[in-house]
C-alpha cells in the first residue's frame, strides 16, 4: 500500500488522470475547479505531457476532440457555465464515438450563478448536455479518494465503450482535502484500430466524423449506439448501500449530499428510526435495480439534492412509483444541514 | 477523541487555511480519519476566511463543521458569527490582541491568547495563526507537539523549508503560553 497524502479533490482528479495515462489536458480557469488546471500546469511538463490553457472552454473541448481522435487519453475540466460552453463539443465526441473524460465541478446556476457548490447540472449531465440522441457515462464521487479512483475508472470506461465519461463533482468535493492514495494504478489497455495514427501506407485511412447526410445511415449509428448503451446499463451501474438491510425509509443522495445525509442517518438510527441510504455512484447508467430491490421493503424514499429536484425523477422511475418519493433540497450554492435531513426523515417516518 | 470538529475563522491572509491543514496532517499522522474544507472564493482575497477540520476515529460523513467542538476565532466578526454555534462543553480560542470583547458563553472553556501580539514580539508577525495553534495543541487532549517536524515538513512547500523553524518556534511559544 502506498502512502496516504492529503489532497484537494481537484488535485486528486488531476493526479489520477496522469497516473491513468492521460498525457493531454486542455483547460480554462473557473472557480471552483481551477486547481485541476493549476495542478496540471505544474505536473504535465514534468511527466512529458501536454498542459494547455486554451483561449476558451470551447477551444479546450475542440482540442480534446483532436487528441481523442488519435486514440490518446485526454481530459478537460470546468465548472457549470463552462460545461455549457463545452456542450457542442461533447455532442460531437458522442457523434464521433470518441473516448474522453470531462470533469464538471459544479457551482450554482443558472447563468453565471455563483461559485458555491451545487448539483443542479444533474439533468444536463445525465441526459447528454448537448444536442442529439446520446448519453455520457456519469460518475459521482463522494470522497477525495473517489475523485481519484473514479477518474481512473472513467478513462477505462471511456476507452472500453468509446464514449465520453463525465465526472460530476461539486465545489465542496473539489475544494476539500482528505487522505488519498493514488498508487498501483493499472490502466485498462484497449486496442484502438479506429484511431487516426497514420496509415503507414499499410491500411485504408480511418475516418472520424459525426456528419451523416443520409438519414437511414444516421439512424443506424444511433441504433447501434443505443445497443451499446443498453449493454452499459446492464453491466456498469454502481451504487453504495448504507444501512439498507432493515431500512423502512430510504434516503438517496449522491456526492456531497450523501456525506451530509450520513450524519442525519446516524442520528436518526440513534433515535431508533430504521433508515438507510442508496448512493448512486453512476448517475448514468442510473442503478435502477438497486432501488427496485428495496422498493417493497421501504415505505418511503427521500431524495436529498442540491438543486430543485432533478434526480428525484430517476428515483421515481427506478421504483416505478411504487412508493412516495419526497424531496429534501437546497439550491443556489446552499448545502442542506444534517438537521434539515433528519427533520425530513422524521416527517416522512411519522416520528414526532 | 471520538470525533473533533474544529472551525478556524479569521481574515483572509491570517493563515487560517494553513493552520487547518496543519491540524489535518497532525490527525493523519495520529492515524485518524481527517477532512479539511476551506471557504473559497472572495473570502480568500481579503474578507473573512474559515476552514472546517474534522479528526475522527470513524469514517467522516459531512466535511462541514456547523457545530464546532473547537472554535479558533482570529477576528471579531468570526467570534460574533460562530460563538453560539460551539457545542456546550466545547473550547474557544480567542486572539485577544485583535478581539477586545470577552466570550459571552459560560458553558465552554475559553482561552485568550494575544497571538498577534506574541507573534510580533518574537519577530514573526505573520505567524499568529501558529501561536494560537500551539495553544490549541496544548489544551486539546489527544493532540500535541510530538509530530511537529514531520507535519511541518509536509505542509511547508519544498522551496520554503527555511520557514519550518519559524513555524516550530511559533507553535512552541503558543504551547508554553500561560
Amino acid at each position: 500500500m502506498g502512502e496516504k497524502v492529503l489532497m484537494k479533490g481537484n488535485e486528486a482528479i488531476a493526479e489520477a488522470a496522469i497516473r491513468a495515462g492521460c498525457m493531454h489536458y486542455f483547460g480554462y480557469p473557473i472557480t471552483p475547479q481551477t486547481e485541476v488546471a493549476a495542478y496540471m500546469s505544474k505536473r504535465m511538463p514534468k511527466v512529458g505531457g501536454v498542459f494547455l490553457q486554451a483561449e476558451s472552454e470551447i477551444a479546450a473541448i475542440n482540442m480534446v476532440i483532436g487528441v481523442a481522435a488519435t486514440g490518446k487519453r485526454v481530459m478537460t475540466s470546468s465548472s457549470s457555465p463552462g460545461i455549457s460552453l463545452k456542450g457542442e463539443g461533447i455532442s460531437y465526441l458522442a457523434g464521433c464515438d470518441l473516448p474522453a473524460v470531462v470533469v464538471n465541478v459544479q457551482r450554482g446556476g443558472p447563468g453565471l450563478g455563483g461559485i458555491q457548490p451545487s448539483q443542479a447540472d444533474y439533468w444536463q449531465t445525465t441526459r447528454g448536455g448537448g444536442h442529439g440522441d446520446y448519453h455520457n457515462i456519469v460518475l459521482a464521487p463522494a470522497s477525495v479518494q473517489e475523485m481519484a479512483s473514479l477518474t481512473v475508472r472513467g478513462f477505462d470506461l471511456a476507452d472500453k465503450y468509446r464514449m465520453v465519461v463525465m465526472i460530476l463533482a461539486d465545489g465542496t468535493m473539489g475544494q476539500m482535502m482528505e487522505p488519498v492514495e493514488i498508487d498501483n494504478i493499472e490502466p485498462l489497455k484497449v486496442e484502438k484500430p479506429w484511431a487516426l495514427t497514420g496509415t503507414g501506407m499499410k491500411r485504408k485511412p480511418n475516418i472520424v466524423n459525426s456528419l451523416y447526410l443520409k438519414p437511414n445511415e444516421l439512424e443506424k449509428t444511433n441504433f447501434d449506439r443505443y445497443k451499446k448503451y443498453t449493454k452499459i446499463a446492464e453491466t456498469e451501474a454502481l451504487a453504495e448501500e448504507y444501512l439498507m438491510e432493515d431500512a423502512e425509509i430510504c434516503v438517496t443522495a449522491f456526492g456531497i449530499t450523501s456525506r451530509v445525509a450520513k450524519n442525519a442517518i446516524k442520528e436518526a438510527r440513534a433515535q431508533g428510526i430504521k433508515v438507510g441510504m442508496i448512493r448512486p455512484i453512476t448517475l448514468w447508467p442510473f442503478p435502477k435495480s438497486t432501488y427496485m430491490k428495496h422498493a417493497d421493503q421501504c415505505k418511503a424514499f427521500i431524495s436529498v439534492e442540491m438543486n430543485m429536484g432533478q434526480m428525484i425523477e430517476d428515483v421515481q422511475l427506478a421504483i416505478e412509483c411504487k412508493k412516495p418519493v419526497t424531496l429534501c433540497n437546497r439550491t443556489g450554492g446552499m448545502i442542506p444541514k444534517p438537521e434539515e435531513i433528519l427533520a425530513k426523515i422524521k416527517e416522512v417516518g411519522g416520528v414526532k | 477523541m471520538a470525533t473533533l470538529n474544529i472551525l478556524y475563522a479569521g481574515f483572509g491572509g491570517q493563515g487560517i487555511l494553513f493552520s487547518g491543514r496543519f491540524l489535518a496532517y497532525e490527525g493523519l499522522l495520529l492515524g485518524k480519519q481527517v477532512s479539511w474544507l476551506p471557504s473559497y472564493g472572495p473570502e480568500m482575497r481579503g474578507g473573512t476566511a474559515n476552514c472546517s477540520v474534522i479528526l475522527s476515529d470513524d469514517p467522516i460523513g459531512s466535511p462541514i463543521v456547523d457545530k464546532p467542538d473547537i472554535l479558533v476565532a482570529m477576528n471579531l466578526p468570526s467570534l460574533d458569527k460562530y460563538e453560539d454555534a460551539v457545542v456546550s462543553g466545547g473550547k474557544i480560542f480567542v486572539d485577544s490582541s485583535l478581539i477586545e470583547r470577552k466570550v459571552k458563553r459560560t458553558d465552554v472553556d475559553v482561552y485568550y491568547v494575544p497571538a498577534t501580539k506574541i507573534a510580533s514580539e518574537h519577530d514573526m508577525p505573520t505567524l499568529a495563526n501558529m501561536v494560537i495553534t500551539g495553544k490549541l495543541l496544548k489544551e486539546v487532549s489527544g493532540l500535541g507537539i510530538d509530530n511537529l517536524d514531520e507535519v511541518l515538513g509536509k505542509i511547508v512547500s519544498a522551496r520554503r523549508q527555511n520557514l519550518v523553524e519559524y513555524n516550530k518556534k511559533a507553535i512552541n511559544v503558543g504551547y508554553t503560553f500561560q
